[in-house]
């Protein structure tokens, strides 16, 4: 079989990618034993693929992993009941909402991850500094997608509900809500992200917790495999997280 | 909203003689909030350090905006002119403008790898197919935690908080440039194919232009992710810098001072977001 015919199979984009992957992580180790890569600054990929088995099983991988995953659970609930509570208030008055809503959309491009000095001041070294923070930071887009959903929904379905003439809770919970759910777990998903992203970060940042953590102390301790090994497992958290919630968000929002 | 705006029983607010309903309620949130800050700064129930008097806060912006505390060398030559003088101006701008340069560096690294990247994967499907995917998914891991590895390679300067933003707004530009290739409307490339336009015309003169609301869009995006990279990277290990005087007045509990630079940080971030945003409307 011809080389085109054979980039033209399904799998041929998927196949050279891994394989260009693997390319690279060889060219790095064949560098670093030829010495033109100091290995002081980067270590051989088979060291950190070795080192993997350490920090799963000295450092605890999973118990920081479960104890993210709890900030971030925590976090995210905080996060539906309080944006997903604002958004529909803010539908439900138009004044509250032309008022705000510039306000919430300028706090969503605003650094607030930034204030994590503050938040230790506040709540002190602890699970609450990092879950408060992840909070804050990740509220605005969970407003804004619920508002944005309930205020898309279509004119013809709240025309059916009130020729069944359904009260306004009715409305909301048969029609509104329901109609908007696809939307509001964009924001919830988003909001997940956003509160991922900052928890890990502030985990680093101030030494305390989880993966984050992990990822500080062995660079502190200069265990320079140790460290890419981490941060691989930080990314390859991220990655199933981002897909899993990918496949709910697909499976609520068929055809998108 | 205007298919469900008559559901909130609530008319629209008119214009009024003075005020309009929506700056009363806007007025009536921000004095409500300042009120009730100043309220718990006077009562102690949060200690007074945390909480401090907004007249307190107000002293410490204005010290910080205005008291010049640091000689900046400032060196000017045009032509045959010269201006070399010492100035004394507020500490807090010449930090500004570390962080701004190392945002601004990193914007533009980031921005053109993006956009060079972006573009190749655009116009190409099989290259989209294979490399997006990883893309895709670096995207929204916390980058913070490359910091370590940034810092052995670039070492504790400026240099690997600028490596820091460049790799945060890399991602959300490559998407956008990539995916505003593939909307480009397959008529004007074909005019431009018809004109027989070599590959850097095609770019130029057709490409840039049709994206250039999701390249604008993108580089939004990554400006934002770049300040909160840049800025995070100066509190974790950095001597100047906005980031540094935020971990400073942390550590030397001048709760003032850093409610004054947050203020400000706030909004420096909401104003340059929002003039990009009308670059890409305008």
């Amino acid at each position: 079989m011809s080389a085109r015919a054979l980039m033209k199979r399904p799998a041929a984009p998927f196949v050279f990618g891994v394989a260009c992957l693997l390319a690279l992580i060889a060219l790095i180790e064949v560098l670093i034993r030829a010495g033109l890569i100091n290995p002081f600054i980067v270590p051989k990929p088979t060291e950190i693929l070795w080192s993997f088995e350490r920090i799963i099983l000295e450092e605890n991988v999973l118990p920081r992993f479960l104890l993210t995953c709890g900030e971030a659970l925590a976090a995210t609930l905080m996060l539906s009941v309080t944006g997903i509570s604002l958004g529909v208030l803010l539908h439900r008055s138009r004044l509250v909402r032309l008022a705000t809503e510039t306000w919430i959309a300028a706090l969503a491009s605003a650094p607030l991850v930034l204030m994590y000095p503050l938040f230790l001041v506040i709540f002190g070294r602890s699970a609450w500094t990092i879950i408060m923070i992840a909070f804050v930071a990740a509220l605005p887009p969970v407003i804004l997608k619920t508002l944005e959903g309930l205020s898309g929904t279509r004119a013809v379905l709240i025309n059916v509900g009130r020729s069944f003439k359904l009260t306004p809770s009715q409305l909301y919970w048969k029609i509104l809500f329901p109609s908007a759910l696809p939307t509001i777990f964009v924001g919830v998903r988003l909001g997940m992200i956003f509160a991922l992203i900052n928890i890990v970060g502030v985990e680093f940042l101030i030494n305390f917790g989880g993966l984050g953590q992990l990822v500080n102390e062995l660079s502190e301790r200069y265990d320079l495999p140790g460290t890419y090994a981490a941060i691989c497992f930080v990314i390859l958290v991220s990655v199933m997280f981002f897909i899993g919630t990918e496949r709910i968000e697909r499976w609520l929002r068929p055809g998108t | 909203m205007a298919q469900t705006g008559h559901l909130t029983g609530v008319p629209a607010p008119a214009a009024g003689p003075w005020l309009s309903p929506v700056t009363r309620l806007r007025v009536a949130i921000l004095l409500t909030l300042l009120v009730t800050w100043e309220a718990v700064a006077a009562s102690g129930i949060l200690l007074r350090e945390v909480v401090p008097s907004v007249v307190v806060i107000g002293r410490s912006l204005a010290e910080l905006l205005f008291h010049p505390d640091l000689k900046w060398p400032v060196d000017i030559g045009m032509g045959g002119l010269r201006f070399a003088q010492q100035l004394w101006v507020p500490a807090f701008y010449w930090h500004l403008y570390v962080t701004v340069m190392e945002v601004a560096t990193a914007l533009v690294i980031g921005g053109f790898a993006g956009l060079a990247v972006g573009l190749a994967l655009g116009a190409n499907p099989f290259l989209s197919k294979a490399f997006e995917r990883y893309l895709y998914y670096l995207g929204p891991t916390p980058k913070i935690v490359f910091f370590p590895v940034m810092i052995m390679w670039f070492g504790v300067g400026p240099e690997s908080k600028i490596a820091m933003g460049t790799l945060s707004c890399f991602f959300p530009i490559v998407l956008s440039a990539a995916s505003g290739m593939r909307q480009i409307e397959g008529v004007l490339i074909r005019v431009g194919r018809s004109f027989r336009l070599n590959t850097w015309q095609m770019v130029t003169k057709i490409y840039l232009p049709a994206m250039r609301e999701p390249i604008v869009n993108g580089v939004r995006l990554g400006m934002g992710v770049a300040m909160i990279g840049t800025l995070l990277a100066e509190t974790k290990l950095s001597n100047k810098g906005v980031g540094f005087m935020i971990i400073d007045a942390y550590n030397t509990f001048d709760m003032p001072r850093m409610y004054a630079v947050l203020l400000t940080l706030f909004v420096v971030a909401i104003g340059a977001n929002a003039l990009v945003g009308r670059a890409s409307r305008g």
